[in-house]
Order: C-alpha cells, then structure tokens, then sequence
C-alpha cells in the first residue's frame, strides 16, 4: 500500500462541505428576495432581478448548488470510510469540486441574463448542460473507481443509495437535455408539444426522486446510525427499501401533467406508480427514525440528531403529501396552487436541507480536528430557527394553496365563476408575507450555521492525517 | 405521444432489466449474506479526529451494550 492510500482524502469533502453552507445561504437569500417580491411587487427591479429571471436561479442554487455540493461531501465522506480505502482519484474528485462549482456560477451569470432552455429544473443552456455531463461523469468515474478498490466485502446499504442517485441523474440529464443549438446562448429541446412535456416530467420527477431522495437517503442511512451510536434499526428493511424504491421510481413523473392534453391511461398510471411509492418511503422513514429505538433520551440534548430525525418526520409527511396530491381528485384541487409550493418546500427544507444540515454539523469537526463543533448552542438555535420557519412556510402555503384552489373551482347558481383570478391573488398575500417570514428564519439559521462553521474552522486545522484503518474494531474488542 | 412512449418505455424495460442484473449480482456474491454485522461494522468505524479520538473512542461500547458486534469484523476483509 503506498504512502498516500494509507489516509482518506478529506480535502474534497471539506471543500464541498463549505461549499454547501455557503451555497445554502446564496440559494435561499435569492429564494427569500423572490419571496419578497410577491408581497411586495415593487421590488421586482429592472429586467435582470425579477421574480421570472431569479425564480430559477433560486430552484437552481438550491437543488444543484447547495443540495448537489452536500451529496458530493457526503458520498466522498461515506465511500471512504465505508470502504476502508482512499478515494480512487485525488485529481478526478478535485476536479468534480472545480467543475461542479464553475457550473452553479455559469448558473449564476446566465440565469439572471436570461439565458433558459425553459425546462423547469433544467434551464440552463447547452454548453453548461455539457460541463454537467463531463463533470457527472469524472463523479461517477470517482465513487464507482472506489467501490471497486475498496478493502471490506460488503459495500455498505448508504453506497447502493448514492451509486443509484449517480447513474439515475445521468440517464435523466443526458435525456431530457438533448436539445438542437441554434447559437451559443439558445437551444430548442428535441421534443416538442406534449412529448417534451412527458420527458420534462419523466426528468422533473425522477430528479425529486434519485436527486433529492435517494442520494439524501444516502446520507440517511450513514449520518443518523453514526450520531445515534446505534446501529440502523433494520439492515434488512434498508436493503429492501433500496430495491423497492429503484424498481418503481420511474413511472410517477406524469402525476404532474394530470388533466393536460397527456393522454389519460398515462395519467393513471402515473398516479398508481406515485401511491405505491408510499410503501418503501414509509418503510426508509420508519427504519431510520427507529434507529433512535431505545435511546430517544439522546435526542433530547443532541441538536445534531434533532435536525437528522426532524428530517425523516419531514420525509414521512411529504412522502405521504405526494402520494395523496397525486391522485387526480385531490390534483383537480391542489395543481397550480401555492400547496405546491408548500408541498416542495416541506421536502426541500424539511427533508434534504435540514439531513443535509445535521450531515454537514457531524463531518465539519471532523474534518478540522475537534471534538466538536464551535458551539453546541448554537447547533440548538439553528434547530429551532429552522423549524419554525419550515412549519410558517408550509402551513401557510396549505391554506394559501386550498384557498386558491376552492375560490378558482367556486361557481355561482347560474354556471359563472364566483370569483376572478386576481381575488384569489388579493386574499393570497397575508400568506405569502407569513410564508417570506418562514423562508427568513431558515436563512436566518443558516447565518448562525455560517458563523459556527468559521468559528469551529478558525480554531482547528485541516485534518489530511486520517488514517486508514483496516479492521476498525482493533480497539474495542 | 406515441413517439416519445417509444423512448420512455423502453428506457424503463431496459432500466429493469439491469437492475435486475445488478440485484443478482449482489445476490450471488455474497452482498447479502450477512443482513446484521454491516449496521454494527460502520459504528466500529471511529471517526473521530485524532486530536479527540482518545476521550470519545469508547462512545459506542458504553452508550449502548446492545451496539457491540456479533462477529469478528476480519470475516468481511477482502482476500486479494
């Protein structure tokens, strides 16, 4: 074994890990200012700032920017130590850190200017899609290069997340970005009508699936044993829980297009795939709140396992949301409402910002040589912060979004609409203010987060000395 | 829309199939052989950095008597 695969490659992880925190706040400051603008419409300023040029860079900096930087320091974190082997290429993963992170600000720059495919989750134009493409694949090159080198038999359940979450984002951006390019700067996708509608959909819904649940499952599956000290309730359920949700992910994406020109046995059976995958999210959610079995006095005085399960009780509540929502009755109801929003956002913040969170408070001490973070305190401020702000936001979002979708169904005893559409938008507002007040408190948190972080990081150093070990229990048996 | 179903569902059959392979795969060589060590096996795993490692090494041994390994963690090496 040479000198170099004798340690673990921290470096990356601890770029990305700050990355993420610095990311998050950019996303959601963008977020809280297009929150702000429809309060306040005034604010929408010139061609460059307004609501339709940052809406997309908010989703944008969120999802792939700071929810893509937490998968990159976790998965890179996880496959080392899990594997018991230095990552397959220092020159490869640095390069993931370089490409991914000149992608989110090509993002930045074009967005604002602009620049769009059009494709909700997929906007950017053809030759940042290419620099995706390389990027992804140098990534996958990385993590699968050390499942293959690694030291133990088993590759642990939090790998088969992550690998799957690697090789789904793949098919579905290579697919649904495959466009004809005009000029620099303006592609047209290859589909048209309702067929580009049904592969931006098959992409929209598979990347809420493999993106924004089974990588964070990922993290899941590693984080929550590891700051519980318990080993994860069911190994079993973990792995049926993998084979489940990979077999019948695919086909929900046409949940989102119920009642559109798609053609209704589509329709249906989008809504069947979206209802079975109640079973296995439930089953992931139950397993990894169960961990803490027998030991849920911890959770009264680690704030860090307080973000990692408040996190799977918000997984729980949406993963149950979707399903329901999925069903055209209930979509006749909630699609083109602000539930939606409040339903996305119950994931977003509830489910993958807030794991990501706990994920990022476990790696940040190791990662520069303390035994914990600057303050834990402050970890409990950041909890409470965060969770009000997620609750203002979604419960404010349901009443907005079943308000709205009972005003525009209204109808008068002679046939006419009771209201018009811009009533709905007038008794809209007192919600969305208490939604930008639940939106500020989470970026709020994550300044404390921020200042935590600088601290903890100023007062230790880079740790590149982690050792790997072979058999890890020497010292315990 | 018939055209792009021709894309999709076929993607999706192509999908299962592999899938299925990679399940076999794992099935046969031994992935699943042992359904309760790996859980325990990434708690033995001390990550704490060297700087603290030695007050908070001993966590899991005493936090939780029923977090100990069942079987010797060497099983799970890989012979090359």
């Amino acid at each position: 074994m040479s000198e170099t695969q004798s340690t673990y490659n921290y470096k990356v992880v601890r770029q990305f890990a700050v990355m993420t925190v610095i990311w998050g706040i950019v996303g959601m400051l963008v977020g809280v200012i297009i929150a702000a603008q429809l309060v306040w419409p005034d604010l929408n300023f010139g061609q460059y700032l307004h609501f339709g040029r940052l809406r997309p860079l908010h989703t944008n900096a969120v999802i792939f920017a700071f929810g893509g930087s937490a998968l990159f320091a976790t998965s890179y974190y996880v496959v080392q130590r899990t594997c018991h082997t230095r990552i397959f290429s220092d020159g490869l993963a640095a390069f993931t850190f370089w490409g991914w992170q000149l992608v989110i600000v090509l993002a930045a720059i074009t967005l604002p200017l602009g620049f769009t495919s059009g494709k909700e989750y997929a906007e950017l134009e053809w030759p940042i899609d290419i620099l995706i493409t390389v990027v992804w694949v140098a990534y996958a090159i990385v993590f699968f290069g050390t499942i293959a080198k690694r030291k133990v038999t088993h590759i642990y359940v939090a790998n088969w997340f992550y690998g799957g979450f690697i090789l789904a984002v793949a098919l579905l951006h290579v697919v649904n970005s495959a466009a004809i390019p005009v000029s620099l700067t303006k592609s047209y996708s290859a589909y048209a009508g309702v067929q580009d509608a049904m592969v931006q959909w098959w992409y929209g819904h598979n990347a809420v699936g493999f993106f924004l649940t089974a990588g964070f499952l990922g993290m899941m599956y590693y984080f929550v044993p590891k700051q519980a000290g318990r080993p994860v309730y069911s190994y079993r359920l973990s792995v049926v829980h993998f084979w489940a949700l990979i077999f019948t992910y695919m086909w929900a994406g046409p949940h989102h297009l119920h009642y559109t020109a798609l053609p209704d046995w589509a329709q249906s059976v989008g809504m069947l795939f979206s209802l079975i995958l109640l079973a296995p999210s439930w089953g992931g959610m139950i397993n990894g709140v169960m961990t803490l079995s027998g030991a849920w006095h911890k959770l009264r005085d680690d704030p860090i396992l307080k973000f990692l399960i408040t996190s799977l009780s918000f997984y729980g509540m949406s993963t149950f949301e979707g399903p329901m929502m999925a069903i055209k009755t209930v979509n006749a109801l909630s699609h083109y409402t602000d539930w939606t929003i409040g339903h996305v956002h119950s994931g977003a913040l509830g489910w993958v910002a807030m794991i990501s969170i706990g994920s990022i408070y476990y790696l940040l001490p190791r990662l520069y040589g303390k035994s914990e973070m600057f303050s834990i305190k402050l970890i409990t401020v950041h909890f409470w912060v965060s969770t009000i702000g997620v609750v203002l936001y979604i419960a404010s979002m349901w009443i907005a979004g079943v308000m709205q979708g009972l005003m525009w169904r209204a109808v008068n005893l002679d046939g006419t609409l009771t209201y018009s559409f811009v009533e709905s938008v007038k008794a809209s507002y007192p919600f969305w203010a208490i939604r930008f007040l639940g939106g500020f408190l989470f970026l709020f948190g994550m300044l404390i987060m921020a200042y935590n972080m600088v601290k903890t990081i100023t007062s230790g150093r880079s740790v590149d000395d982690a050792r790997v070990v072979l058999v890890p229990a020497a010292h315990h048996a | 829309m018939i055209e792009t179903l021709y894309l999709l569902i076929p993607i999706s059959v192509v999908l299962v199939f592999l899938i299925a392979i990679a399940f076999w795969w794992s099935l046969r060589s031994g992935q699943f052989d042992d359904l309760e060590g790996p859980a325990y096996r990434i708690l033995m795993d001390d990550d704490h950095s060297s700087a603290s490692s030695s007050q908070v090494s001993g966590k899991v041994a005493e936090g939780d008597p029923d977090a100990r390994p069942r079987e010797s963690p060497a099983a799970n090496l890989r012979d090359s």
